[in-house]
């Protein structure tokens, strides 16, 4: 197996298609930091337009932790559409090019290629979550400094510690490689189905954007599915940025306010990621080779 | 001993009956010409070979054990292309190479990664990418590939494919020397009929599905009976004269001329049958080839 899942790395890393996706993440983080850095603080001043009069914030509000915060919930939603471009790609790529044929007749058994792909893209797409990371974050950091993470909710705010942030950015990303392994599973699934390269990506971004709607419908005929969809559970790698009060209303060092919510998710994506991978493994192992 | 031993083979798309029953078997060392028209069943019964296609029924055995129960040894002793040589446009030819090598149980050195380069002619061009290649350039890695790992079964569909005529000569004395030389087995299929019958040991001809011919080359082509083409200058009182006289049994059912297949000493007779009833006598060829027994017995099949 570990050869497979070797060949298949070095596959997915001498293809350029590969690099677009850690370009494109690159240029949109650099863009909203330049432009955060050059006119951060008007952001920061319409943000908080509504608590000016009964709060008065004090220090960097602007710091490396609030970028981060910031850019993921700009780009979690974009990135799966990323993962997609390799992941949907994997099995459905090689038939259109006709290596299959050629893997196929390795001593090796259709469902090990299936599973050896699948982890080879799920490397991929940890890798990539680690580039974001590094660049959301760390490079953040470096530029914008550390300080407090100020955050605005719908109706409350949220004020955590600065030597309370960091665990829970790992504990996110931690969270965000279950919600991108999700799509790369649903993608793969995609790419078992079909025996060309566009329809496996163009079937997998829409899946992810026709459940979003659905996730974020406020629709009561739709409120009975939306915990069952992957898509309700993706983002909520923000229940690590909710905090536990006092009854002084003060925050809780080190608590999140609602972990069962997060457990729930977890465990909610993993079974996706398991059927989506069971059946892919399924479909791949009746298909007849014939392109 | 049997190599390929299969047995009652079927394969079905819906309605359509592609492999029917099919039976045969490749003794080890011999070079196995696989025969049939572009649709006839060749290509779907390698892929059932190499369990790229699942058959409707029937059973195949690699090496006295059975493909379903075996399929992952078996394969580590085959080496196969199938119809087009697709790769890794990304990819340089070594990588090609490298690559299907880690996928073997065996070990498989540098040297001998340069052997089989060698061996196709693409030890020079081994480090530029695929994508800069020709199509006989790709058949050529294509069948590296199927080599590298010093397989004992070689399965070649159209491996001449896009080859120019030097590389198919080149490709052609490969396949001899593999199973002369190196006592391999070779199943080979292609439309190149010369080609089969020059380096072919035995051949099998498929037709809609279902075998039509079987046997060592030298028997089917019997040099006894020869393939006479008649062109005279008038068609139907030559066609007259042969289906009023002995030679009736001998007309072959063909379009591009009149073909009969006789014992070669009674070919003075037809000449003299010919001439004694009046007709211009262009002239009486007489082949014995392979292509020639490939259009009877397929056209008499259908």
């Amino acid at each position: 197996m570990k050869e497979i899942i070797s060949i298949e790395l070095y596959k997915v890393f001498r293809r350029p298609r590969t690099y677009i996706a850690f370009g494109a993440i690159a240029a949109l983080i650099m863009v909203i930091q330049f432009g955060l850095k050059m006119d951060g603080q008007s952001y920061a001043g319409f943000l908080m337009k509504d608590i000016n009069d009964t709060l008065t914030v004090d220090g960097n509000v602007l710091n490396g932790y609030l970028i981060c915060y910031i850019l993921l919930q700009l780009l979690l939603v974009h990135v799966p559409l990323l993962v997609a471009l390799i992941a949907a790609d994997m099995i459905s790529g090689e038939a259109n090019l006709g290596t299959l044929r050629l893997l196929f007749t390795t001593p090796y058994s259709r469902t090990q290629w299936v599973i050896g792909k699948f982890v080879a893209a799920s490397i991929y797409t940890i890798v990539l979550l680690i580039w974001l990371a590094f660049l959301a974050l760390f490079v953040s950091m470096w530029i914008f400094g550390t300080d407090d993470l100020f955050l605005m909710k719908s109706n409350y705010v949220v004020l955590i510690q600065e030597k309370d942030v960091l665990w829970r950015y790992v504990g996110a990303f931690v969270f965000a490689s279950f919600s991108l392994l999700t799509v790369t599973s649903l993608g793969f699934l995609m790419s078992s189905i079909a025996n060309n390269s566009i329809g496996p990506i163009v079937g997998t971004m829409s899946a992810i954007v026709f459940f979003t709607i659905l996730s974020t419908l406020n629709i009561p005929l739709f409120s009975i599915i939306k915990p069952y969809l992957f898509t309700t559970h993706m983002n909520n790698w923000k229940e690590f940025f909710d905090i536990k009060v006092d009854e002084n209303n003060e925050a809780i060092y080190g608590t999140i306010l609602n972990i069962a919510k997060i457990k729930t998710s977890l465990i909610v994506l993993t079974l996706h990621i398991i059927l989506f991978v069971t059946a892919s493994v399924i479909i791949t192992k009746r298909k007849d080779i014939l392109s | 001993m049997a190599v390929i031993q299969v047995q009652d083979l079927s394969k079905h798309f819906g309605t359509l009956k592609a492999v029917d029953q099919l039976s045969f078997s490749v003794n080890a060392g011999e070079v196995f010409g696989f025969l049939g028209q572009n649709g006839s069943g060749k290509s779907t019964t390698i892929r059932m070979l190499l369990s790229l296609i699942h058959p409707t029924s029937g059973h195949i055995e690699l090496f006295g054990k059975s493909m379903e129960a075996n399929r992952n040894v078996i394969l580590e002793e085959v080496g196969a292309i199938i119809e087009r040589p697709d790769l890794y446009p990304y990819l340089t030819a070594r990588e090609h190479l490298q690559l299907f090598a880690k996928l073997r149980s065996k070990q498989i050195n540098a040297a001998r990664i340069n052997e089989t380069l060698s061996k196709v002619g693409l030890l020079e061009r081994s480090k530029d990418k695929v994508q800069t290649f020709s199509l006989g350039m790709k058949q050529r890695l294509g069948i590296a590939i199927a080599l590298v790992h010093n397989p004992s079964l070689i399965i070649l569909d159209e491996p001449t494919n896009g080859l120019d005529p030097q590389g198919i000569s080149d490709i052609r004395n490969l396949i001899k020397q593999l199973a002369q030389q190196e006592g391999k087995t070779v199943l080979v299929s292609s439309h190149l009929l010369s080609e089969i019958e020059q380096m072919a040991t035995q051949i099998m001809i498929i037709h809609k599905g279902q075998k039509i011919a079987e046997g060592p080359i030298q028997k089917l082509l019997d040099p006894n009976k020869m393939v006479v083409q008649v062109k005279t200058t008038n068609d139907a009182q030559t066609l007259q004269v042969i289906l009023s006289g002995s030679f009736s049994n001998y007309l072959l059912q063909r379009t591009d001329g009149i073909h009969l297949r006789m014992p070669d000493d009674e070919i003075p007779l037809l000449n003299a049958s010919l001439v004694n009833a009046g007709v211009g006598l262009i002239s009486v060829e007489t082949r014995n080839s392979l292509e020639d027994y490939f259009l009877q017995v397929t056209s008499n099949s259908n």
